[in-house]
């Protein structure tokens, strides 16, 4: 049976590696996501879960860890935020190269300095060209459920899945969950089975020098995982919906068909993005959202569908590119850019190291998306404190 | 929409209390969302906690800047924290005080309600004499007040959740419940603060 319980963000991941029957874990503490491992620690010592937790003195180290484990062809997980995700780079790189199904939690934290605990989707975005594939969370119960197919996905790619959350808004925000029973999630995720791995009996190589008559058609192949990605992630989160009541594709569109204006949003602020949307409707506003799951890959001809019936289109971005621009509206523009018949595209950076997404602050940004001349919305800041501001010179 | 902001000190457990809160309202039907004022805790600093009820699942995901309610858990957080800021008019203020509701007379404007919770904690082995982990006894006297919840709720989710103590807990809020005292404020416009 499964039980509906009223937990944080963290633990639903917990909840969702348990589920999952994950052999090795491997983690470096770090706000905002200690509390991941930490209940997952308590568990394999607890005998709930019979994996092997090990402690490393690094995210670095951690990720060195599972990379070694999933070599040997069990399943794995590790998690991690912010500046350990960036001390993991290498290793991300290398992880998705050498084509491991390997699944990490990352909580959304701003990189610093300014040293900042608070969310912000730049840690997780500094990571979208290593081949690994990156799902975007928006409650609780989205973070169990995408831990959950991130396995299937990842198993079925061999290619690594980073499940991405916002911290605090999510990660230690507790609301109610639906935890699956142990017997569905078995039936919806087999134990792995590795096609390669390292064994005795079978020897063959890892990781070994890769010569330009290679290299080329292993990155190629990469690609063609990416391609698969997107067709398995509509069908392996039809089959969830199947199973457990909830659907999940690479996009979630909310009243987009007669919508003048659609909102682009990922994480956390598209929860709060809705109960705006639905008060502007319900004052005749045909206003939509979309909402981002699967950042990589990023879904172009999805995106295309929605998006092109559009007149304008506002994408929220809580990151920033410096010197471009929001990462997710960069994406969206290069989506749409070869369609004759395109929508305008403005981009909005907002919330940027945890600064609130309010009510007010989006309601006020819907008031300037649906005024702003088109060619002035090409970057805005939206909520800055000018008053705090210097000129650089 | 219900939201509601605790106030307490670090380690005096205002966290816990917002989730066994929140666990016990969902208990008997309702939807909720709980989360930490995230900062540089530190045991003894002033901390906050919040809470979100309503009759459907909860899509907003922003700070509360305006509750309804308004818990304290040490009454000399009263001079030092922002206790009223955005308080609605007319919100419960439930103090841990052995002091009477109408003494505090800056409150004006709110129902104020008073429990000794240091004392309730004491007695039940709750913490120590100096520091007492008045938690579960100020989320049963809120409970009462606020008649969000049953106590059977609280006492299910203190079973279910609190990993020490659980007897001596759920003896102290029974006794919380069943002892709360009321001393309704007197003005009923928000002129607070004062």
């Amino acid at each position: 049976m499964s039980e509906r319980k009223v937990i944080m963000g963290n633990h639903a991941v917990s909840y969702g590696v348990k589920l999952a029957r994950v052999q090795v874990i491997s983690a470096y503490p770090i706000t905002p996501q200690t509390q991941v491992v930490e209940m997952l620690s308590e568990m394999c010592a607890d005998a709930v879960l019979a994996a092997k937790f090990l402690k490393v003195e690094s995210e670095h180290s951690a990720l060195a860890a599972v990379i070694g484990a999933a070599t040997l062809g069990v399943r794995t997980f590790t998690a991690t935020s912010a500046q350990g995700l960036a001390l993991m780079h290498e290793l991300v790189h290398w992880s998705a190269g050498s084509r491991l199904p390997l699944v990490m939690a990352d909580v959304n934290r701003a990189m610093a300095p300014g040293w900042s605990i608070w969310p912000d989707q730049l840690d997780a975005l500094s990571q979208r060209d290593t081949g690994w594939l990156q799902l975007y969370c928006e409650s609780n119960q989205e973070i169990l459920d995408l831990t959950l197919l991130a396995y299937r996905l990842a198993e079925s790619l061999s290619m690594p899945v980073m499940v991405v959350y916002d911290a605090f808004v999510l990660s230690h925000t507790s609301e109610p969950v639906e935890i699956p029973d142990q017997s569905e999630v078995d039936a919806y995720l087999p134990a792995l089975a590795s096609r390669t791995k390292l064994d005795l009996k079978t020897p063959a190589a890892f990781g070994g020098l890769t010569s330009p008559e290679y290299y080329f058609e292993f990155r190629y192949m990469m690609q063609q995982a990416h391609d698969r990605a997107l067709v398995l992630m509509d069908e392996i989160g039809a089959e969830f919906g199947r199973r457990f009541g909830r659907n999940y594709g690479a996009l979630e569109t909310i009243d987009c068909d007669d919508a003048e204006l659609i909102l682009v949003t990922a994480g956390a602020s598209s929860s709060t993005t809705r109960v705006v949307v639905q008060e502007r409707r319900r004052r005749g506003q045909n206003i939509g959202i979309v909402k981002l799951r699967l950042f990589r890959p990023f879904p172009v001809d999805a995106i295309r569908r929605v998006l092109r019936k559009a007149r304008r289109v506002a994408v929220i971005d809580r990151n920033l590119s410096v010197g471009c621009g929001g990462i997710f509206a960069q994406e969206i523009r290069a989506a749409l850019c070869d369609l004759s018949d395109r929508p305008e595209i403005l981009g909005y950076v907002a919330g940027l190291g945890g600064r609130d997404i309010t009510l007010a602050l989006l309601n006020a940004l819907i008031d300037d998306a649906l005024e702003r001349k088109a060619e002035e919305g090409y970057l805005v800041f939206w909520g800055l404190k000018e008053e705090t501001l210097y000129v650089e010179r | 929409m219900i939201e509601v902001r605790i106030h307490g000190r670090g380690g005096q457990g205002a966290v816990i209390a917002s989730k066994l809160l929140a666990s016990a309202i969902f208990s008997e039907g309702k939807y909720v969302q709980c989360f930490p004022a995230i900062g540089v805790e530190r045991r003894g600093a002033p901390v906050a906690a919040f809470l979100r009820v309503d009759d459907r699942f909860i899509y907003l995901r922003t700070d509360i800047a305006e509750p309804d309610h308004v818990v304290v858990l040490d009454q000399r957080l009263i001079v030092v924290a922002p206790v009223t800021e955005g308080l609605k008019p007319n919100g419960i203020i439930l103090i841990n005080s052995a002091r009477s509701a109408r003494s505090f007379s800056s409150l004006q404007g709110y129902r104020v309600y008073t429990i000794d919770a240091n004392q309730i904690a004491g007695d039940h082995g709750l913490g120590s004499e100096t520091a007492p982990i008045v938690n579960t006894v100020m989320a049963a006297a809120f409970l009462k007040v606020s008649q969000l919840a049953t106590i059977e709720g609280l006492c299910k989710a203190i079973e279910d959740e609190v990993p020490i103590k659980r007897q001596a807990n759920i003896a102290a809020s029974n006794q919380a419940y069943a002892r709360m005292q009321a001393f309704v404020g007197t003005a009923m416009k928000g002129e607070a603060g004062e």
